[in-house]
């Protein structure tokens, strides 16, 4: 059986709430979030959410990271992150299989800023983004010489591609039309990616960071449809019939 | 409301400023008021194409800061009354000029003129940017060689992407193809590109081909536009450019070698 078909780690984002507290009486902390999860129920109904210490233990006011969880867990949160604890509350929350996360969290500052201003929660809706791309970018005008393009997920091209353009794609890239340019696929190491064109004149295709510029594709049939993969670590160029 | 028409191509000496002379000549003559502007700050060539150069007092420049109106700077064209030159500045460089000035001048033009056309600098630096940005047509100039085709090419992205009609969402700006010295013999010799290859490079609406023909240095040098020269086959080519622009249908000519056509003609091979 192929190996790369069981599993594959890929990178990817997922938003979550981050809760952070100003206060360490845990009746309060309650309180105060049983009035947040009545004004917008949806939003709060099986979210995860990170819970920020920094405040709190910068103003010496410890918190029962147990208590605090399992309060959480009550109000049918999902705790999935510690920050700014101390040593001694990470190692509990651990324990409780919650991770630390170590990230910048001065970096949000802002945002529990304007919530704690705001009484009423914002209109969004809490996403939960798997590893999952976005939709594909589709592309239907020329992308010219010294253009380029990123997407974050499939690319669709249906124009041409000039010399000197720069086409990238975390995921798949299919251009339908002739390609002159640059064509990255799988730019975050997705070795699965793949290309396709309709007539490879590229001057340069790449597949996880494994290229081939266009004095190895001489040999490749012009004006023909194409696939480029990845197969153990080399890239292949298939006519497709 | 006026129609901006700005002839671009990035690389020089392609026939940019020969071409918006004869342009710009070649709608006045069909009756239609129009202004060509010189945007080459620094090196200003158009008022010599144009046989105006004696008569710049004022320039660009000293309309975008306020030193003289537009009245004063436009110059009456010699051969037709229907057309206005605007030259640029000779001593001064491409950062004289600015968005909000150009914007300015173009607009009161627009009140006043059916078709403003705008000369670009070579490059795709602040001058070519400023001529190109608030354009609806683009005449873009290229020669059967690949390193104009590859220059109009990019200059085609920055017209897509930076224009003000790309950054307000607006309809894009209608790109035309002008293939200049264009030489049929060579092309058929292999030594020059021919129409199709570029069409397949930049594949844009063909506006027209104007032959390689002694008569555009005769003209630049006398200073009359090409295209008043009407015996001559760059000439006639760019009256062909204005009625297909004008939306009336002539088929390409000049694109045949000659060579090809005797040999047609004595069915030799």
């Amino acid at each position: 059986m192929d190996q790369s078909s069981i599993l594959d780690f890929r990178s990817g984002t997922f938003f979550a709430p981050i809760l952070v507290l100003y206060n360490n009486d845990l009746e309060k902390i309650e309180q105060r979030l049983q009035e947040k999860i009545a004004s917008a129920p949806d939003f709060f109904s099986s979210s995860p959410v990170l819970f920020d210490l920094s405040e709190l233990n910068e103003n010496d006011k410890k918190i029962d990271v147990e208590a605090l969880i399992s309060l959480l867990r009550k109000l049918s949160l999902f705790p999935v992150g510690i920050r700014g604890g101390d040593p001694s509350q990470e190692k509990r929350a651990l324990e409780l299989s919650v991770p630390v996360d170590s990230g910048r969290s001065r970096n949000d500052a802002i945002l529990p800023e304007i919530q704690r201003k705001d009484d009423t929660m914002p209109e969004v809706q809490p996403v939960i983004r798997e590893a999952v791309r976005a939709p594909a970018m589709m592309i239907t005008q020329p992308v010219r010489s010294g253009q380029r393009i990123y997407a974050a997920s499939d690319l669709v091209i249906l124009a041409q591609v000039s010399a000197g353009a720069e086409i990238m794609a975390e995921g798949n890239i299919h251009v339908y039309n002739t390609l002159r340019g640059r064509a990255l696929a799988g730019v975050q190491g997705d070795t699965a990616a793949r290309f396709f064109c309709l007539d490879l004149q590229a001057e340069l295709v790449s597949i996880a960071g494994i290229y081939k510029t266009s004095e190895d594709l001489k040999e490749t049939p012009k004006k023909k449809p194409v696939q480029v993969y990845l197969r153990d670590q080399a890239l292949i160029i298939e006519e497709l019939s | 409301m006026a129609r901006i028409i700005v002839v671009t191509s990035g690389k020089g000496g392609v026939g940019k400023t020969t071409t918006s002379a004869a342009i710009a000549m070649g709608l006045a003559k069909r009756g239609h008021k129009t202004a060509v502007i010189d945007f080459d700050v620094g090196l200003r060539n158009l008022d010599l194409i144009m046989g105006c150069e004696r008569r710049v007092v004022y320039d660009f420049v000293n309309v975008i800061n306020g030193e003289a109106n537009l009245n004063q700077a436009l110059i009456k064209d010699k051969n037709c009354n229907q057309l206005y030159i605007l030259p640029a500045s000779q001593t001064r460089d491409k950062d004289a000029l600015n968005l909000e000035g150009v914007g300015r001048v173009l607009e009161e033009l627009s009140k006043d003129f059916k078709y403003i056309v705008c000369d670009s600098p070579a490059g795709i630096e602040k001058g070519a940017y400023l001529a190109m940005y608030y354009a609806d047509d683009a005449f873009v100039v290229t020669n059967p060689e690949v390193s104009s085709v590859r220059d109009s090419d990019r200059m085609l992205g920055i017209l897509a992407s930076k224009s003000r009609r790309a950054e307000l969402n607006m309809e894009p700006i209608k790109e035309y193809l002008l293939l200049t010295r264009y030489d049929p013999d060579r092309v058929e010799s292999g030594e020059m590109l021919g129409l199709d290859d570029v069409q397949e490079i930049l594949s844009l609406h063909l506006l027209g081909v104007i032959p390689e023909s002694k008569s555009v240095l005769n003209a630049s040098n006398s200073g009359i536009p090409v295209i008043l020269d009407e015996k001559s086959d760059a000439g006639q080519a760019y009256a062909d450019v204005v009625a297909r622009y004008l939306g009336e249908k002539k088929p390409l000519r000049f694109i045949d070698s000659k060579k090809g056509f005797l040999r047609k003609l004595f069915g030799g091979k």
